[in-house]
Order: C-alpha cells, then structure tokens, then sequence
C-alpha cells in the first residue's frame, strides 16, 4: 500500500502528457475530468508548448459520462479537433475517472486510425503509477500503434552509427531542453547520429517514424524509461546501453561517452575512436581550463561558502549530483533523498551507484517520495557548516528556517526560471557551478 | 429548494442550485434578460482543458494560517496546491502575516488496489498522521474524481477522526466531474466551513465587516475606519479561530460574488450576519451605491455620505482626465463572472468600448436571489449594452477566434493564460492579479493607469505576433465563434461534416 505525499515532487500518470505536449507539433487529447490538465498545467508551470495546457482538448467529464460512459463524447471531440487544431500527431490519454467507469478508448482511437489518422491511445488513469512511469506507457504506445505503420521504409536497424537517446523525462526533468540538446551534441562529437524525439531539436513525428532505423539505443536513467528500451530490444532487435545516473560534470560525463564508444564499437557502429578520444580530450580541457581558474575562489573565499549538501530529486539526480559536487566541486553531499518514487527493485542498484561516489564517505540516502517527511529529516540533522539545499520550490522555505543556501532545480519551480539551460555534460557543471555561487554570493550584500 | 442546508454534508452544484450555466453567445443584455426567465445551458461539440472543483476548495482551504490539506485521491489531484503555497509565501507582507508558516498539503496517493478495495482504510491513517505531523487547527479533507467514484465515505472517515482528534476534520465534497462550473469547488470549501467550523455568535461585533475574498491588498481598512470597523478576512490568512467567530461580524462583503456567493448566504441565513447585496464597487454608480448601502445596513448613512463626496473629490477629476486619453479604444475582457463584469464596469466608466466579452460562466442570481446584486445588470444599466458576450467556459478556442476577428485595442484578462492569446495576435494585454486593484473610485485610477500603459508600451506584443505559433487552422479562424456551441446553426451540420 503506498504511503501519503507531502509536498509532492512528481505528478499521477496523466502527467505524462507533458512527454506528448514535448513532440513537436503534437497534441495530447484528455479523456478525463475537467481538472486534470489544469492540475498539470500548474503543476509543470510554464509548459503549454505546441498545443497543451489550455489549448489541449479534453472531454471534460460530467456526472452524466460517468454514469453512461464517454466514448460518444471523445469520438466527437476527437473528431472536432481536426477541424480546429494544426497537428500531426494526436495521443489520447485516460483520466480516472475514464479509467474506473470502463471506456473503450481504443475502439474509438482505432476508428480514426483507419481512416488514417495518426492517432494514438494509452491508459493514464491517475491511480494507475507515476508521470515518470507513464512517461515509458506514453512513449511505448507511440511506437506500436503510430511508429509501428512506418515500418516499412524504416528498416530495423539500418542505420549503423544512428542510435535513439532516452533520458530526461519532458518537463519532469526542469533541464531537459538543454540536456538534450547536449546529450546530441556530445554524442554526435563521438561519431554518433542522434534522434532525441523530443522538444526543439528532434524533427518532431518524422524522427519517430524513424526510430527503427537506430542501430541501438542509449538509455541515460537509472529506471525511468527502462520499459522503452526494452520494448524497442524486444520489437527491433535494437540492444541498448543503460547509464544509471544523468552525467555532470567531466567525470561522469567521460564515463559516458567511454561507455557508448565501447558500445558503439561492440555493435558495429563504425566510429572513429581516435577521432572520438580527441573530442573528448577537447572537452575536457576546456572544461578543467575553467575549474583551475575558478579553485582559488572555492578554496580562499573567505566569507563563508556552502561545505555540505542535501539533494530532493530524481535518482538520477541525486546520484549525478552528488558524484558532481563531492570530487569536482568540494562540497559534501549529506543526507540525500530520491522523491520520484523509485520503485523498490531499483533501489539497491541505486544505492550501489551512490556508495561507489567514495571509498572514503559513506552518503546516506533515503528513497522518499513524501518530500514532507524528507524534509523533517533535513530540519533534524545537525551537519557541521554552512548547508546548501538542491530541490524544488517547496525546499526554499526549508533553507530558509535552516539559514542555508538554496537551488531550485527541480519541479515544481515557481521560483526559478528555466528555459534551456542543461546540467548534463561538461558544460552543464560548469553551470551547475555558477548557478549555484550566483545563489551562494547573492547572499552578500 | 433551500440554497443552504449546513445539515447535508455536500452543497448541490452551481447548474443545480442556481442555475449557472456555461454556453452563451449574445448581447450582455440579452443574458442579464433571459436570466431572469430561466437560461438554459448549451453544451459544446468541443472542448479543451477546463479546472475544476477541487482546485477552487482548496484555494479557499489552503490559506487559512493554521489548517492542514488532505486531497483524497491520486497524486495528481493535488498537483496544482503548491501554487497556493507560493501565493501565501509571497502576498503575505499584503496582510501582515509576518512569518507566513509553510503550507500543509497532502495527497493521500490513492493507487490501483485503493479504487478496487476502497481507500477509507488509507483516508483514516493519512489523517492521524497528518495531526501527529502538524498539528493542525483543522483538517480539510478534499474528494477527488477518483474517491467519488469508488465510494469511500469520506463523511463518516472524517465525523469518526474529528471524534478522536478532538479537532475539525472536514469533509469536502468537491469531485471535479460533478460540476461544469469550477467555482462550485468554492462552494464545496466554504460549505465545509460553514457546517462544521463557523460557531453561533457569542455577540454581535459591530466593529468587524467580514471580507469574503481572494489575497488582494488590504484597502477595507482605510474603507471602513469611518465607519468604526475593521475587516475580517475570509479565508486566506484568516485562523480557525476567526473563521470560527466569522458569525460575530455586523456584515459581510464581498469583493466577488462568483467567489463568495455561497458562504455570504449562509452567514446571512444561518448565522444572522447580513450581507451587503450590492454588486461591488466597480465604477463610480456601483461604489455609491455600495457605500450607501453599507452605511445603510451600519446605520451610518451619514458617513457613507461624507466618505463618498471626500473620495470623489480626490479621483473623479482625475478619472475624467484619464478619460479623456482613453475614449474611443477599443477593449475585450475575459474572466471569471463577477470580476469579468466588474472590469465591464470599469471600462464604461473610463470611457472605453467595450467589443465584447468571454466570461466563463453566468450565475442568473446568487444564492442571496437579490437582483440588486447583479454585477452584469448593473454594468448594462449603467454603461451599455456589450455586444459578442460569450460564455466561454474558458475555452480557449472561441476567445482565439473572437479575438481575431474583434482586434481589440486592448484585452483585459482576470485568469492565467489567456493574454497569451492577445498577444500572440499583437494585442496588448493585461492580467491584474490582485482583485482589489480596481475597487472604489481610487481603483478606476488605478486601472486606467494601467491600461494607459498597456496601450502605450505595446513593443513586446507587436515583436511576438511577428514570430507567434499558432496551433489553430485556418478554417476555424474562419468559423463564427459558437461553431460548436448546441444550436448553432451550423453545429449540427459541422459535427456530422
């Protein structure tokens, strides 16, 4: 039986129809209650895109469709809104209250399909799991019922050094404009050609009819999305390379890369290695340029900075930041928290990864979707030093009580601005590093 | 039917009890006509996203000082509060809360097993822990679409809890597919309110005005000194404990209807506290008329007089100057009902056109019945008739058509994501968040202000338009407004295209 959430940090399943709204010129249609894509709308802030938040279609349940179903009601919504939207691909999504009362959603999406829409249906209901796993449901409806009709010009794996790139989760992960878009660039820096499907630099439905094309699959997530790459092994015979932690920093981010040369050359992709081992080379050195400079003012500065951490945020997160801020950033991560609702079978993988930061420290670490009680934890623990929180909005008011620094990098955000900023890479610590010291000497006035 | 029964545990919808509907095209005039002989709702072909009831209780829940949330539900139907969090946080100095405490808000994350095994079980342990975790004054506990469904008795979980916490621990009914119009989520919290927390007087204070309200500035203060009294606000920064005595007052406000409907009612009806019927003051005749009348109900005719002519002195040169730089533009509103006709109000009284409106829904009377209290009535009375009145039920799709086809000079809005909309057609567009801002003869200054500025720094909209995504085809660009709306001509015809 799952627990009661505080201050929740991730949303129901329904949510996942931000991973929809993520696809260019795409459009989620609701099947749901009126309040469903308004819930998400504010939890998400900022995030209507193409075609969601208010311009999303939605039935709009009454008491009238719960009583005698809906279908009549989506089959004429679904129907009016090719008269009124522009778009190229439409995914229905279910609500509870669709869910509990039985509509065959399927049947109706599948009417318009043979007329040859591209229209896809997958089971939301809020009760169902998380948006971080319905984001895998979402993704995977997509390729059996719209990807799965282009098949035939797209050959299973045909395209030897193209591969799929299934990371941060749309608007869950607040940096995942940017991480994609860097996630592409180093990967194309090793030789790779990259389809990340979503947001501004994926070429929207016609990378994903293109899907089968990838000779193999790059999974960078320790469990979220893991169901994707398994269905496309199993549907394309396209094997994949899982990266357990969102890689920051030069560290994390050459074990990467290392890890998908590797890969690559195992499956034939046919990169040039020494041309791969000098990009890295060149990235690394501009980035360590940056860190030589900036060690005087992380060791001298005398008027106080933070020596120790507390993350709030997804496993991958948690793990990538900690390794971040222990070995290339000096502060010490303490007590962490996972508050995506990891389930438990991922959990001693994660802890593994998180033990392996330092054979020095042991890092505690608490799989805790109900924030709240996270944050009794924090308000208990009496660590040496100046603090410094990492996580959502809510976690300011904390910081505040404890006199710590703080960071929102997670959703919700209401504080904190993100457009496409990335925290992946090489780049993306370095601005993990300004953002944080822009927030740490903002104190100072 | 009784419009307030505090012995049943849920208020009947807004379409049920007042007869509110969400589907009009037509004249202002001709709504405020047929509401009086029994409007009847139109449904619509198409629809987008909508809120919905349980996010409007916990608006009205959330921000009281010392209570704790319980949405009974998934995850999701909680998904939005953090928004109340952060309002509370940063509008407090507004109301002198000066250590604004962190919002209590909790999900009781109902999963698969819950809907097919029930999630009493689940609601009653999430409420101890709650207690044991915040102490709380009170403890509201929300229905969702979810818990309706699948039957849990909230009610009975709530009554056995408050029983062995020896705190309130509410019920409120409040699942979003019951109602069309989401402001009956306000209703289902200030119900709650009423039947279990709000006390028989123990006297009769003739020195507080209650304030029915959202979390705007604090202007009642100044307004109601001459008068010997001071604001109680419900809720937001309100305590258990003034909510509690909120039956004491000598009246109660409202700073808008669609918002206090219900609760001003059930303090008049069950408690003896009167309500101060008329239409608030927006524009010049509403705020005489206001003042009058609540120098009336104090017995304090005389310096309602004097506050009046003061006031007036001050602003009505200035509006009259405002006036004259703003007669001749053209202007559209949206918004909810009562704050929508207020801003109609406004612009009559600042000598702008209005070309029409998208009001989310329509109330023919509220729940005091009283047609003094009808903010569109009066506007039309005192303004004019407005053309293009649509109740739009904040679909988004009519109000892009509507302004395309309208090209206002200027697009007030009262809620999120709609001046979006006017901008991306080159529209300059305002959004006032705070709902007091364009109370009293000084608020009319304010707005026109406001506006004027809107007017003139219209650089950011006209740059937007030239690169703005539009997700709309052409052919419904080209369709009258109320394509889909039940009885359009062509609705029938379109659905069957």
């Amino acid at each position: 039986m799952s627990g009661i959430i505080e201050q929740e940090r991730y949303t129901c399943a329904i949510g996942a129809l931000q991973s929809v709204v993520a696809i260019p010129r795409s459009v989620p249609i609701l099947h749901s209650g009126p309040g469903c894509g308004n819930m998400i709308q504010g939890f998400f802030e900022r995030s209507t895109g193409y075609a969601g938040g208010s311009t999303s279609p939605c039935t709009n349940f009454s008491e009238r469709e719960v009583v005698f179903g809906g279908v009549d009601r989506l089959r004429e919504n679904i129907k009016n809104t090719y008269k009124v939207l522009d778009t190229d691909l439409q995914v229905v999504l279910t609500g509870c209250t669709a869910g509990i009362v039985g509509d065959d959603v399927d049947a109706v999406v599948e009417e318009f399909r043979e007329k040859g829409k591209p229209i896809v249906a997958v089971e939301t209901a809020g009760f169902k799991c998380s948006n971080l796993e319905a984001h895998s449901l979402v993704v995977n409806a997509i390729i059996d019922q719209y990807v799965s009709l282009f098949e035939a010009e797209n050959p299973a794996r045909s395209e030897k050094a193209t591969v799929n790139l299934w990371a941060s989760i749309p608007y869950q992960d607040p940096f995942w404009k940017g991480n994609l878009r860097e996630y592409k660039r180093l990967l194309a820096g090793i030789g790779l050609n990259v389809q990340v499907l979503f947001g501004p630099e994926s070429a929207g439905v016609t990378e994903w009819q293109r899907i089968p094309r990838a000779n193999f699959n790059i999974l960078a997530s320790p469990w979220y999305g893991l169901p994707i790459a398994e269905h496309l092994e199993e549907k394309y015979g396209q094997p994949f390379t899982q990266f357990p932690l969102i890689p920051i920093g030069a560290n994390e981010t050459e074990r990467f890369l290392r890890q998908v040369i590797d890969f690559a050359a195992e499956q034939g992709a046919g990169i040039d290695v020494g041309k791969a081992e000098a990009f890295l080379k060149s990235e690394e050195g501009a980035y360590y340029d940056e860190i030589d400079n900036l060690a005087t003012f992380l060791l001298e500065f005398r008027y106080g900075l933070p020596n120790h951490a507390h993350i709030l945020h997804d496993a991958g997160y948690v793990l990538g930041l900690s390794k971040f801020l222990l070995h290339e950033v000096g502060i010490v991560p303490k007590e962490q928290f996972v508050v995506d609702g990891t389930p438990q079978q991922f959990h001693a993988a994660i802890k593994a990864e998180l033990a392996a930061t330092s054979d020095k420290k042991t890092i505690p670490l608490c799989f805790e979707p109900d924030a709240g009680k996270a944050q009794d934890v924090i308000r208990a623990a009496s660590n040496k030093g100046r603090g410094i929180i990492l996580g959502s909005g809510w976690d300011k008011e904390l910081a505040k009580e404890k006199d710590f620094d703080f960071l929102s990098i997670s959703v919700p955000s209401p504080y904190r601005l993100v457009l496409t900023t990335n925290y992946v890479g090489f780049s993306g610590g370095l601005r993990v590093i300004e953002d944080i010291y822009d927030a740490v000497l903002a104190t100072y006035r | 039917m009784e419009k307030v029964n505090l012995s049943l545990p849920e208020v009947s919808v807004r379409e049920i009890r007042l007869g509110s509907i969400t589907g009009f095209q037509g004249s202002a005039g001709e709504l405020v006509q047929q509401s009086r002989c029994g409007l009847k709702d139109k449904a619509r072909s198409f629809s987008q996203c909508l809120g919905c009831s349980t996010a409007q209780a916990a608006c009205m829940v959330t921000l009281i000082q010392d209570a704790a949330v319980i949405s009974h539900g998934p995850v999701g139907c909680s998904s939005c509060l953090h928004e109340f969090a952060f309002t509370y946080r940063v509008n407090s100095p507004l109301r002198g809360v000066d250590h604004p405490t962190q919002r209590k808000i909790f999900s009781t994350n109902l999963d698969e097993s819950d809907t097919v095994y029930g999630g009493a079980a689940k609601l009653e342990k999430a409420i101890r822990e709650v207690h044991a975790r915040t102490n709380a004054n009170a403890i509201f506990v929300l229905t969702t679409c979810a818990a309706g469904i699948i039957g849990d008795d909230v009610e009975s979980v709530c009554d056995e809890a408050e029983e062995e916490l020896g705190i309130p621990v509410i019920a409120t009914f409040c699942e979003g597919f019951r109602s069309k119009v989401w402001t009956s989520g306000f209703d289902a919290g200030y119900h709650a309110i009423a039947r279990k927390l709000i006390k028989p007087p123990r006297e009769r204070r003739t020195d507080v005005i209650n304030v029915i309200n959202f979390w705007g500035s604090d202007i009642f203060s100044e307004w109601f000194a001459p008068f010997g009294a001071k604001p109680n606000f419900i809720t937001p920064y309100s305590t258990v404990e003034s909510l509690r005595y909120a039956s004491e007052a000598t009246a109660t406000i409202q700073a808008c209807q669609t918002l206090g409907s219900y609760l001003g009612a059930a303090l008049e009806q069950e408690f003896g506290v009167p309500e101060i019927k008329a239409a608030p003051p927006y524009g010049v005749a509403q705020t005489d008329h206001w003042f009058r009348t609540l120098g009336k109900l104090l017995g304090k005719e005389a310096e309602a007089e004097a506050l009046i002519a003061e006031k007036k002195k001050e602003y009505l040169p200035q509006i009259a100057e405002l006036r004259e730089k703003l007669v001749g533009h053209t202007a559209y509103v949206t918004g909810g009902a009562a704050h929508g006709h207020a801003l109609l109000s406004i612009l009559g009284e600042l000598g702008l056109t209005a070309v029409g409106a998208s009001i989310f829904h329509h109330d023919p009377l509220y729940d005091n019945d009283c047609e003094d209290a009808d903010a569109l009535a009066a506007s039309v009375n005192n303004y004019g008739d407005v053309p293009n009145f649509n109740v739009c039920n904040k679909q988004e799709f009519e109000l892009v058509n509507t302004l395309n086809r309208l090209r206002p000079d200027v697009l007030l809005c009262r809620h999120g994501g709609m001046t979006l909309w006017g901008a991306k057609l080159g529209i300059p567009a305002q959004l006032i968040g705070d709902e007091h801002f364009g109370m009293g003869y000084e608020g009319i200054v304010r707005y026109g202000e406001r506006i004027l500025e809107t007017l003139e720094n219209d650089e950011f909209v006209k740059n937007l338009e030239k690169h703005a995504v539009n997700p709309y085809t052409k052919w419904w660009l080209e369709q009258a407004p109320q394509t889909f709306l039940e009885g359009h001509p062509t609705a029938e015809e379109k659905k069957t295209a």
